[in-house]
């Protein structure tokens, strides 16, 4: 296995992009990092497309317009913590980061191959970009409550974001979490749920309900915004800083398999690898 | 090298040790930082948190929490000393141990406090006795255990210049001074306590003053005991293990802690592949009865006695 760099003129080309970018731009880059997924998929044969699919115009946002990092530099001291809790949508983040030159888009060929740095579940210490191993879940929420109140203890002015499936919320750590960071009052810190209601057997709400979602993360001491989780512009507001000096989270209600018609909101595209035909279909409908 | 313990010799509770150390290297190193779980008293964090109120993150009663923000924490540049009883830090948020820590190398040293049969009559609930055993089966985590208030302060120090993720488990149960000033602590390294060729006793934490008293009375009965303490369970001192295999007719390996998969389990797992020997593993074998912590290491031969009686069986 080799180390990944940066793909420096990918990181230029992208820092280009992102000066500029718009929601038009927003939309493009989703679209060839969902492209990216269904290859990375088909040519593994393994991965969590629907959660991929469904957390893709988050990443986006954050990765092309919101977030302080430099592919160049992934462990710059201030710059903004990304953490993607809900782990097995490592695809979607590996066509994310190489998007933005974190390391060269060939590597995704090597998804899940043998000895690739690009694992079912991110590595932060194969993968620049990477903050914290994720894959069981629950675990980054804490991780990155501790990131944003170590910004707070040292005077740093970096922002602190964590993307966790819905039915990633089941997990009790991901509260104990949140009492922390209400009460460390981390105004640094925003909490994004993939709300794409399916977990990997059933909907959220026959599996174990969560609602009333919104009134939960109020109660914990959240300033929440509930969003339309494909929709750019309310992505790119609902990223803005705190406005209450309270902790954000963000509900993005999205669509699990979002863009290619036949995974919409299908329970069984959790994991389902698609045929060839499917891969084709897939490509066709997933045109900028 | 021979530290003879005076039968009067002074005990001492090394979370003082653990605490005061703390405090004198976070007033030159503000990267220090120190986080529990409401268990600023019984971590001995008071001193701590008067001195340095905003470096004391209490993230209340949730391990998970815990070892998860410890590990964000050390992301964003700090050195964080994660800090709560022994079996719950372990037990509750192993999994954190393994992701968050250990896996994803991070510089988090996680404080297991009251460990062993330390809360005694509190019952096997808040024993930490599997602690070695679950700790030492991940890889990419130390595992330090300190003999004495001495080991203690060095341990600490070293957590902080060595990068990487450690389970410090600090002792409770009091205990005799047996390590010199300016011993070394290293990965891999055990100390020889005392010199013998008969038989060998690898001993750590409370029970490295035993098994000194046990070579004491050993010599005594004519056989010549080597005591080797092994303040790092994990990476184990194989060669000095080895040496003593090869050297003495048998190996007694004592730890305040279940028996199987700690420190005995280390060492029989190395001997039994590169240089068998004989063997005694000595440690706690279930759950307690009720009792005090002294009564039930009694109960459970964990005193110079009864490391003496097993190094006889193998001398």
């Amino acid at each position: 296995m080799h180390l990944l760099t940066a793909d420096t003129a990918m990181a230029a080309e992208w820092a280009d992009r992102r000066a500029q970018i718009d929601a038009d731009g927003l939309a493009q880059m989703a679209t060839e990092v969902r492209r990216s997924v269904v290859t990375m998929v088909d040519r593994a044969g393994l991965g969590h497309i629907g959660g991929d699919l469904s957390v893709t115009d988050i990443l986006v946002t954050l990765f092309g317009a919101v977030l302080d990092v430099d592919p160049t530099d992934p462990s710059r001291d201030d710059r903004d913590r990304f953490i993607l809790s809900k782990g097995h949508c490592a695809g979607a983040l590996y066509a994310t980061l190489a998007s933005c030159g974190f390391f060269s888009r060939d590597e995704l060929e090597t998804f899940m191959a043998p000895l690739s740095a690009l694992n079912g579940h991110p590595n932060r210490t194969k993968v620049p970009g990477v903050e914290t191993n994720t894959g069981p879940l629950g675990h980054g929420f804490p991780v990155g409550v501790g990131c944003a109140l170590a910004a707070r203890l040292r005077g740093l002015t970096y922002r602190t974001f964590v993307v966790m499936g819905d039915g990633e919320l089941q997990e009790g750590s991901n509260w104990e979490a949140a009492m922390t960071a209400a009460h460390y009052d981390l105004d640094n810190l925003t909490a994004i749920v993939d709300r794409n209601r399916l977990q990997q057997g059933a909907t959220t709400a026959d599996t174990k309900e969560l609602e009333p979602l919104p009134d939960k993360w109020a109660a914990f001491g959240f300033e929440v915004r509930v969003i339309d989780g494909h929709d750019y512009t309310q992505l790119l507001e609902a990223f803005q800083p705190s406005t209450t000096g309270r902790p954000v989270a963000v509900i993005a209600n999205t669509i699990k398999g979002k863009g290619v018609s036949f995974m919409e909101d299908r329970v069984e595209w959790h994991h389902n690898v698609p045929s060839p035909e499917q891969v084709q279909i897939a490509l066709q409908e997933l045109q900028s | 090298m021979i530290f003879p313990l005076a039968s009067d010799a002074q005990t001492y509770d090394c979370r003082k040790a653990f605490a005061d150390t703390l405090i004198e290297l976070a007033r030159t190193d503000e990267r220090i930082v120190a986080v529990c779980n409401d268990s600023v008293g019984s971590s001995n964090l008071v001193g701590f948190r008067q001195e340095f109120p905003d470096r004391l993150i209490n993230v209340g009663i949730a391990e998970q929490d815990l070892v998860g923000v410890g590990a964000g924490l050390a992301n964003g540049g700090l050195i964080p000393f994660v800090s709560a009883a022994a079996p719950f830090l372990t037990g509750r948020a192993l999994e954190q141990i393994k992701a968050d820590v250990a896996y994803s190398d991070t510089h988090v040293i996680l404080c297991g406090q009251s460990p062993g049969v330390a809360y005694g009559e509190l019952g096997p609930t808040h024993h930490s006795i599997e602690d070695l055993s679950w700790t030492r089966a991940i890889d990419n985590l130390n595992v330090l255990v300190p003999a004495d208030p001495t080991q203690t302060r060095a341990a600490v120090r070293w957590a902080v210049e060595n990068p990487g993720p450690l389970y410090l488990r600090v002792p409770r149960f009091k205990v005799p001074e047996v390590t010199p000033e300016n011993a070394p602590l290293q990965p891999g390294q055990a100390v020889l306590v005392t010199d013998g060729d008969d038989v060998t006793i690898v001993a750590v934490g409370t029970m490295v003053s035993r098994a000194l008293e046990a070579a004491e009375k050993l010599r005594g009965d004519g056989i010549s005991a080597r005591v080797l303490n092994m303040p790092f369970v994990d990476p184990l001192d194989e060669a000095t293990v080895l040496q003593a295999a090869r050297e003495t007719r048998g190996i007694v390996t004592v730890e305040e802690a279940i028996t199987t998969g700690g420190l005995g389990a280390a060492v029989a797992g190395l001997v039994a592949q590169h240089q068998p020997v004989a063997m005694r593993i000595l440690g706690i074998t279930g759950f307690a009865h009720t009792g005090d912590a002294g009564y039930l290491l009694d109960h459970f031969g964990l005193t110079p006695d009864g490391i003496a009686s097993a190094a006889h069986e193998l001398a």
